[in-house]
């Protein structure tokens, strides 16, 4: 039974002609990424505690939550919430509130927490507090230039590694490429209204590192058969390249994707919309490895490919 | 490279044993508390517990610095018998200014100044501007100051959170001006947010002598025994510093609670001398700029004990002894960030990370089969022995664990079998290519690890790149893929091959199973 592979994405003898496509991949990629530039201005992306300071307090009332009473109970004690809405089971409740104003604001986010905790459990005796988080705006701040910077140096770091080992043509063409997936990403965030928080800032730098490493190996075999045939047409060569790499670039897309997909399902409130992301970030990463990363080398130009593939 | 030495077999196969050693001390108790018994650490998230980001009040640290630099400043200028007069303190740029009595002592009076001894190099400067002379504190020196402050708060901190019982407390310093405190299993933090966020400086000093006005060298209190405002002297007769114990009591007289405390023979000293040379007149307990209460002396105090009854409770008298006993705090402390998980979501989170951790696995396991046949088995084998690695490494390091980290973790194992990938296809394509088993063999692991070894280091330095510039969550999923990586690197370049190897030595196959 274990003599052969039960099945193939693609026939290994198949050459699909990617190429002819490409004008039609570069314009869809490119509308798409633009579309979500657009998005991440209007609405833009629906910032997590992490990132925009504030309260946030779950809990667990012994019966279905009675939402006008909390409220209630809340406009008693001199809270005025943002949101009190049901999550999960219909005894769960999770209560927002923004970042107080004013210069007395620190302070103010740690009293209003524990406000909120006596005056929820004070009106559903028996509630059990899940979770409560208060972020003061000075730490938000901060978590977020964090975040941001992280993401920065990622992005260089893989920039400066594909430009030592590769050329520059392919370093170029990787670093737009992920680009214009990281777009598509923010897009499918600000369409999804997934808090943008730390966990975010993970998935993203996750999806960056795992669709440099795709492009990473078809840029592999895109340079060692372009020593190999020395006077294969640019265009055949990386047809000939793409579809050598196929069923390695599908296989392991698919074990990434069954790996993240358990998370999207089971993993609870915290890891879900991290989970999904990867997944939405697997698949784009996947298809502009194909599509756009090797079109992209041939708009640079058979003629300077050649040259150093010679001279190398 | 197809023969694998005797040394390189027990080589790998001593690693893996030990990986599995190391992960034992996860699942057993310890059978000795005197062993090395290193285990993972679960998260808050996990585990359920309080999360606490204290920061230092700076400003409060320059204020205080900036009066102890204008009390030693005055004492000079007499001490040279040189004047001054329109001495004034500014916090918001933080410099002290005055005016020399006349030009002639300008000089002497900036070289008094100069003369004053720094608490950390390069203090303060001194300069002259339109004719007075200005002292300003430097902010790096202050921020060297919050350092040292902050490691001060740090012990303070650690004795006022063991004092309550709180089990298996972190506390660690945060940049310049910050204290991280993890708090396992305490649900409901506030009374240690109350603890921690009270600075606990307690000082004894005369009422001015007329209390119900502000006069030169005395300051308006709160005096909380009756609610009013009393003038007290800013000159300190007593320090809480020479406190030695303190304790809750219940008092004789009143049957109420009270709290007692000792000074050390200095204090005694001093308490001695203040009370026998002021008898009849008020003294002031003031703690943290709140007047607790302000008694008559009666008699002088000289066996340097006494007892604090500001209408206490039971909870409030034991808490400021504790509080007394664990000294004051340098500066104080405010909340920032808090983050709370009660135990039901930690245990919850547990099992979802669980679940998906080994449903993703079962996922994996089995589509390498189904895709790669006996060689897809080789690389599961791979991928159990790399979870093993993985966890033996945490828990070498008693790394924590959250519930990202398990993310990270599921991810790896996603990732990992890519590098068997990329080595069965390239044997499959010498296959293809006409080659026999044993040259496949050879060119497919030999051509596929210069791409294994490119793609895994991009992954690497981002995610080191993540884990130096994270915070919080994602430091812990950074650091388990970058874990990760190492032990995917010796489980597919190592251990899967030598398993394909010893399978090719036993077997000698005709044709590969590709």
């Amino acid at each position: 039974m274990l003599s052969r592979p039960l099945f193939r994405f693609v026939r290994d003898d198949r050459r699909i002609n990617f190429m002819r496509g490409r004008h039609m991949g570069l314009i869809v990629s490119a509308v798409l990424s633009i579309a979500s530039v657009i998005l991440f201005f209007q609405p833009g992306l629906k910032l997590g505690l992490d990132f925009r300071g504030g309260i946030i307090v779950e809990a667990q009332t012994p019966g279905p939550a009675d939402f006008g009473k909390l409220r209630a109970a809340l406009d008693h004690a001199g809270i005025h919430p943002d949101a009190v809405q049901a999550f999960g089971s219909p005894r769960d409740v999770r209560i927002s509130i923004n970042a107080p104003e004013g210069a007395d604001r620190e302070a103010q986010t740690q009293k209003l927490v524990d406000g909120v905790k006596s005056a929820i459990s004070a009106a559903e005796p028996g509630t059990q507090v899940l979770r409560a988080d208060a972020v003061g705006a000075s730490v938000s701040t901060e978590l977020f230039r964090d975040g941001l910077l992280a993401l920065g140096f990622s992005l260089a770091m893989i920039l400066i590694y594909i430009w030592i080992r590769f050329e520059r043509e392919f370093a170029i063409s990787a670093v737009v490429t992920l680009v214009l997936d990281l777009t598509k990403t923010v897009g499918f965030l600000a369409i999804t209204r997934f808090e943008f928080d730390l966990v975010m800032v993970a998935a993203l730098l996750t999806i960056l590192g795992y669709s440099t490493n795709d492009k990473v190996v078809v840029y592999d075999r895109i340079r060692e058969n372009l020593r190999k045939y020395r006077t294969m047409p640019l265009r055949e060569l990386l047809d000939l390249s793409i579809n050598e790499t196929l069923n390695r670039t599908l296989g392991t897309s698919m074990t990434v994707f069954l790996a993240a997909l358990p998370l999207a399902l089971f993993g609870g409130s915290t890891l879900t919309g991290f989970a999904t992301v990867m997944l939405f970030g697997i698949v784009v990463g996947t298809s502009s490895s194909i599509f756009i990363a090797a079109p992209l080398l041939l708009l640079m130009g058979e003629k300077r490919l050649r040259k150093e593939a010679v001279a190398d | 490279m197809m023969y694998y030495s005797r040394l390189r077999l027990l080589g790998v196969a001593g690693i893996c044993l030990i990986g599995v050693l190391l992960c034992l001390p996860n699942f057993l108790r310890s059978p000795a508390p005197s062993l090395p018994w290193r285990q993972i650490h679960l998260g808050l998230d996990l585990r359920g517990g309080s999360y606490l980001l204290l920061q230092l009040d700076l400003k409060s640290l320059e204020h205080d610095r900036l009066q102890s630099l204008q009390d030693q400043a005055r004492q000079t200028l007499l001490d040279r018998s040189l004047g001054y007069r329109d001495f004034a303190r500014d916090d918001a740029t933080a410099s002290l200014s005055f005016m020399p009595r006349s030009d002639a002592e300008r000089d002497a009076a900036l070289k008094a100044m100069q003369s004053l001894p720094p608490v950390v190099p390069n203090e303060f400067t001194t300069s002259e501007k339109d004719g007075r002379i200005v002292l300003t504190l430097q902010h790096e020196a202050m921020l060297a100051r919050a350092r040292e402050a902050v490691a001060q708060s740090i012990e303070i901190v650690r004795r006022r959170i063991d004092a309550t019982g709180a089990i298996d407390p972190s506390i660690a310093r945060e940049g310049d001006d910050r204290i991280v405190v993890e708090l396992p299993g305490v649900s409901d933090p506030e009374r240690i947010k109350s603890l921690l966020g009270t600075t606990a400086r307690l000082t004894f000093r005369l009422l001015a002598p007329n209390p119900s006005v502000a006069s030169p060298g005395s300051t308006m209190l709160e005096d909380e025994s009756v609610h009013t405002q009393v003038a007290v002297q800013d000159h300190v007769d007593v320090d809480g510093t020479d406190l030695t114990n303190a304790g809750a009591v219940i008092d004789q007289q009143s049957g109420g609670w009270a709290v007692t405390f000792q000074l050390n023979s200095a204090g005694a000293r001093a308490f001695a001398n203040v009370t026998r040379a002021n008898v009849g007149k008020r003294f002031a307990i003031v703690l943290d700029n709140k007047v607790i209460e302000a008694p008559n002396i009666i008699n002088p105090i000289t066996a340097g004990n006494g007892q604090i009854t500001g209408g206490f409770n039971a909870r409030s008298a034991s808490d400021l002894a504790l509080l007394l006993r664990a000294g004051a705090l340098p500066a104080p402390l405010s909340v920032v960030e808090q983050r709370t998980i009660g135990p039901s979501l930690g245990a919850a989170s547990i099992h979802a990370g669980i679940i998906s951790l080994l449903t993703g696995l079962l996922l994996v396991i089995v589509f390498m089969v189904l895709f790669y046949g006996r060689f897809g088995l080789y690389a599961d084998i791979a991928l159990f022995a790399n979870l093993i690695l993985m966890v033996a490494i945490l828990s070498l390091f008693q790394a924590t664990l959250t519930l990202p980290g398990m993310a990270g973790m599921l991810l790896t194992l996603g990732m990992a079998v890519d590098a068997n990938i990329l080595i069965n296809e390239r044997i499959r394509e010498e296959v293809k290519r006409g080659r026999g088993p044993l040259q496949a063999l050879q060119a497919g692991f030999d051509r596929a690890t210069g791409t294994i070894i490119d793609s895994n280091a991009t992954a690497f330095l981002a995610h080191v790149m993540l884990f130096v510039f994270g915070t919080g969550p994602v430091r812990n999923f950074a650091l388990t893929i970058t874990i990760g990586i190492v032990t995917t690197l010796f489980t597919t370049l190592l251990l899967s091959r030598l398993l394909v190897v010893r399978w090719y030595a036993l077997a000698r196959p005709k044709e590969l199973p590709v």
